[in-house]
């Protein structure tokens, strides 16, 4: 009954979450330091930070948009949107001129994996601040 | 920018802290709830590595 009425809350206007969001897009946890979340947003800071520049170090692809058969596109597509989702790290590091080809080897091969990771991390950062902006979390 | 060169186990440690944190911060509603969720989340990490890592060595032979 109570999942109910969660799920027909209405949703508020994009005025209460968007900055918050669109904050915790470009730095990892400013959206909770928008919300006065200082805590929750230094760790997610410190842990998104420290995964992507863990990738970099370790020469990590960054994945462009491809069409071809559906598994290419999926990977492809879903490694470059997990890429972006990093926010100014992406950016820095796209404008800086990182560009590393995809290399045999795992430590490469973690470097990959850590740097979508980092950006799909961020995005359920993102996520929770959309939560607490919108009040369906304290 | 410095090269890092980690082992197999020294990459999945610092992927399984890393994501366990975040897990735990972004999911639970209390501070004890994030810790132990966070904690929970590591443990499951590392024995999914070491059982993983183990039948690997056992099913090649």
């Amino acid at each position: 009954m109570a999942k109910e009425k969660e799920q027909k809350r209405p949703m508020p206007p994009i005025s209460t979450w968007g900055p918050a969001v669109a904050l915790g897009w470009l730095v990892p946890g400013g959206g909770h330091f928008l919300l006065k979340r200082n805590g929750r947003g230094t760790l997610l800071f410190a842990c998104v930070t420290a995964m992507f520049l863990c990738g970099l170090m370790m020469q990590g692809a960054m994945f462009q948009p491809q069409t071809g058969d559906l598994l290419t596109t999926l990977i492809n597509t879903g490694g470059f949107i997990g890429d972006v989702c990093s926010g100014i790290l992406y950016l820095l590091s796209v404008w800086f001129g990182y560009n590393t080809p995809d290399m045999a080897g795992h430590v490469h091969d973690y470097g990959t994996k850590f740097l979508v990771t980092a950006g799909l991390l961020n995005l359920l950062a993102m996520v929770d601040a959309y939560e607490i902006a919108s009040g369906r979390k304290d | 920018m410095p090269k890092m060169n980690l082992s197999h186990f020294e990459a999945a440690f610092l992927f399984s802290l890393f994501t366990s944190v975040v897990l735990g911060v972004v999911t639970k509603r209390s501070d004890r709830d994030r810790l132990h969720y966070g904690v929970y989340t590591f443990v499951c990490f590392l024995v999914a590595l070491f059982g993983i890592g183990w039948l690997m060595y056992l099913g090649h032979g």
